[in-house]
């Protein structure tokens, strides 16, 4: 029997990458350089993940793998909002195997900062059933967004 | 060799705190999430994060990206660094004190040699006093 429960939170996280609006933009757009960026450069996990992107107003973003425990989870966004070289609202929902953990409507916005960039990430969530804690997701998010600008300082020949 | 030191330099620092050893125990358990990690102790997540990072500088642990979180794992071959680096010097002092043994034993069995000083002040003479 599942404890039913949502916690409801917002999470703020700002990066600043010494790259252009478009060079990050780029990076969100484009599924190959968003598929090697979104895990650690230097160490490929992930394990049986398969990725695919349709960037555009009503496309899905979609991805899965498994958990060093064996479950299977998996990431299902879709678009609401592009304006290149500034701004893309999306929603997601992830699942930890059959079992819905979270919906979550995130916005990233683009800013020219002096000669690079800054990007403010919000993600508005609400965590269901105790399955995920929003702490890891804030956490591992701004890992993830630290692995874009490992990318944007030396991207790898992709 | 150079880069051999500096990473058991970092192996020692990382180990040199009870909150990091805290979570390579729990992580001696399975993979954990680094809230997970914080839980036992009365730590903010940012200082959770932090220490997270210097077990991951040193090697012993790796984090894993599952969807959109960090999973943290430890890294057996770093422990191992350390292990031998214990063991040897142990095997080190347990072979000097394995030649003391002989030695002892050595020089039990053949008569005591001292060492005489002549110069010393220590000598087992009568004293001259003139009266």
């Amino acid at each position: 029997m599942t404890d039913r429960c949502v916690n409801h939170t917002t999470f703020v996280i700002e990066r600043r990458y010494p790259a252009s609006p478009a060079k990050v933009f780029g990076a969100w757009a484009d599924a190959a350089a968003k598929s090697v960026w979104l895990d650690d450069p230097d160490y490929k996990s992930d394990e049986g993940a398969d990725y695919e992107m349709d960037f555009r107003v009503g496309g899905h973003e979609r991805f899965g793998g498994l958990t060093p425990e064996g479950t299977r989870y998996s990431y299902d966004a879709l678009y609401y909002d592009i304006v290149p070289d500034q701004r893309i609202v999306y929603s997601y929902e992830m699942y930890s195997g059959d079992d819905r953990m979270s919906v979550s409507l995130t916005t990233v916005e683009i800013v020219p900062d002096q000669d690079g960039t800054k990007l403010t990430y919000t993600e508005q969530g609400a965590f269901l059933d105790g399955i995920d804690k929003p702490e890891d997701r804030e956490e591992g998010t701004a890992w993830i967004l630290d692995n874009l600008g490992k990318y944007l300082a030396a991207p790898v020949g992709s | 060799m150079l880069n051999q030191v500096a990473d058991l330099d970092r192996v020692f620092h990382a180990l040199a705190d009870p909150g990091r050893r805290l979570m390579l125990e729990r992580l001696s358990q399975g993979p954990a999430s680094v809230s997970e990690l914080g839980r036992p102790l009365a730590m903010s997540l940012a200082a959770v994060v932090q220490h997270v990072q210097v077990l991951e500088a040193s090697g012993l642990v790796r984090s894993q990206k599952t969807g959109r979180t960090r999973t943290c794992a430890i890294n057996p071959p770093a422990l191992r660094s350390a292990e031998s680096w214990i063991s040897e010097r142990r095997t080190l002092w347990e072979r000097r004190l394995d030649r003391l043994g002989d030695h002892l034993a050595d020089a039990a069995s053949s008569p005591p040699h001292i060492p005489h000083d002549d110069n010393g002040p220590l000598r087992d003479e009568p004293e001259e006093r003139s009266e």
